[in-house]
């Protein structure tokens, strides 16, 4: 294992020093809780937007915590949810009388943990809370025999466009509909062309043959479909598409927001190169991107690959999408 | 130092239960690297990890406070687990000590029936929390076949510590026959029907838990 860290136990923690030091007056960080917070207090009256998980996966979430998007977010260990405490001070902070939404992605322990939060806030009273569990990845099935599908790109719209109806100054119960809707409406499918090494574990979390590919992999590597031959960019840009478009199903005249998504070790040269196979199937399907987003937005360590994800939209979500947003990781309009 | 007051054949006592939830951090700490190695086969490679995180963090509350009664020192123990474990395993051992105390509540000790109620609530709130049931390749599958077996014990007249010598031992082997299962689960149901052919983490530490208090 080659990395840039000091001591596997304290990635997590150093890097949150490193991102603190490296955006002064726009992020907090309350380095006990591992949970990172916008710089200036939360507007009397405004949602909180809470989400977390698993650190790794970088920017999210903290990247992404700052005005038009999050109030909040909670770093777990790598690959590991937060623990409740942290998100029950995450809502406690950023309670600004309107309540608080939990974004979190489908994630047994992610789930787990938001879900004893909430319940610690509903025993202690004072918080409103509404949680919107995240579940956009087509390459796991949905049914009682599995933990359902994985949250995926699909919170990345979420984030931003629950962000921007909050800062609107929307109800609690608006917002979380923004957000439900942007699940609803979102679909995602990954592949990995190899895999990632988690700093304790020392060795990568799977293997692939120098011709092989994962196809339907999840943030952390875990498969979902099958290993599959290594296929030219334009044909896995099919093979991730098609599964997607049926699932919804997204039909000929649909606009979408879409995201070519890359995994932490794939360069942008390959992602826009992806974007351009992505956005010719969709021309040929009838299918308008309205606003594409292309680059690292949640990542798996240093795992290669990309993910897909479409969001068939709206006026009002477009609307959501342009406004404005100032994050380390997401910014414009200001 | 896995020694201490164990239960004797009628009570578990409040220093009892500190000895084995001490017994209990020695073993996962000596087991780390192998719930690690199990969890990196069809889960994502913290099971250990996150464990030993967790049972330092209640060694820790052992070292600093004493107890009175036995559900002071479930509740706390639970808490501690949820504050520090993260991921699955938080939510579900937290629930599972969280949950066994309540049962106990105000007991400086208790007898092997008083305990089976604690266990029984404990593994109920463990399927709650997870929404598992027996065979999803969880810890449950070591948790309720221990759980009958504890019963079945006490029906024939059996004492505390042999009740849960008969526990664990049927723990374990709940745990060794989640190897050819499916996950239904957690992170390893993802994998479908290659989750098949590796023992389950969780159900390796839960047969863990109840080795430990027969220590």
């Amino acid at each position: 294992m080659k990395k840039l860290i000091n001591a596997p136990d304290d990635v997590v923690a150093e890097s949150l020093r490193g991102f603190e030091a490296a955006y002064p007056g726009r992020v907090r960080v309350d380095h006990a809780m591992a949970t990172v917070y916008r710089a200036e207090k939360p507007l009397l009256g405004t949602v909180g937007l809470v989400s977390g998980g698993g650190s790794g996966h970088e920017p999210l979430h903290a990247g992404y915590v700052g005005h038009g998007m999050l109030s909040a977010a909670c770093c777990g260990q790598i690959f590991t949810s937060p623990v409740p405490d942290q998100v029950l001070a995450a809502t406690r902070q950023v309670d600004a009388g309107a309540g608080v939404l939990h974004l979190v992605k489908n994630y047994t322990g992610d789930v787990m943990n938001f879900e004893m939060a909430a319940e610690m806030a509903a025993d202690e009273g004072g918080t409103e809370i509404a949680t919107v569990v995240l579940d956009d990845d087509v390459a796991v099935q949905d049914s009682t025999w599995t933990a359902g599908r994985r949250g995926t790109g699909a919170t990345v719209f979420a984030e931003k466009l629950a962000g921007a109806a909050a800062e609107e100054g929307r109800s609690l119960a608006e917002v979380a509909a923004i957000a439900r809707r942007v699940n609803e409406n979102a679909r995602s499918m990954g592949m990995a062309l190899a895999p990632c090494t988690p700093p304790s574990a020392g060795r990568p979390n799977f293997t692939l043959a120098e011709d092989e590919m994962e196809l339907g992999v999840g943030i952390h590597g875990e498969p979902g479909r099958a290993t599959v031959p290594l296929a030219p960019a334009a044909e896995i840009a099919e093979q991730l598409l098609t599964p997607v478009l049926a699932d919804l199903p997204f039909s000929r005249g649909d606009e979408v927001l879409a995201l070519v998504n890359g995994m932490g070790a794939t360069p942008l040269l390959e992602l826009y190169l992806m974007y351009g196979e992505v956005q010719r199937i969709l021309q040929a399907h009838g299918i308008r991107v309205v606003r594409p987003l292309v680059g690292n937005h949640i990542t798996s360590l240093d795992m290669a690959g990309c993910s897909v994800t479409l969001l068939r939209a709206d006026d009002e979500l477009v609307g959501l999408w342009d406004a404005p947003v100032d994050t380390p990781a997401l910014r414009w309009g200001r | 130092m896995d020694t201490g007051t164990t239960p004797t054949d009628s009570t578990l006592t409040v220093a009892g239960l500190t000895a084995w939830l001490r017994a209990y951090a020695t073993l996962i700490t000596r087991h780390e690297d192998e719930l690690t190695e199990l969890d990196a086969a069809i889960g994502d490679a913290d099971h250990g990890t996150n464990m030993a995180r967790g049972m330092k963090s209640v060694t820790a509350l052992l070292a600093d406070r004493t107890f009175e009664t036995l559900d002071a020192l479930a509740k706390q123990t639970g808490m501690a687990l949820v504050s520090s474990v993260g991921g699955a395993s938080g939510p579900l051992y937290g629930t599972f000590w969280i949950r066994f105390a309540r049962p106990l509540a105000g007991l400086a000790e208790a007898d092997a029936e008083e305990l089976g109620r604690a266990l029984h609530a404990a593994v109920e709130g463990v399927r709650q929390r997870g929404k598992a049931e027996a065979g999803d390749k969880t810890m449950l599958d070591a948790l309720l076949p221990a759980l009958d077996a504890y019963d079945t014990a006490l029906a024939e007249g059996a004492g505390l510590s042999t009740a849960l010598a008969r526990a664990a031992d049927a723990a374990e082997a709940g745990c060794a026959a989640t190897i050819p299962l499916v996950a239904h689960k957690g992170r390893a149901s993802y994998l479908g029907e290659r989750s098949a052919g590796h023992q389950d983490p969780g159900a390796t530490s839960a047969a863990l838990l109840l080795r430990a208090a027969t220590r």
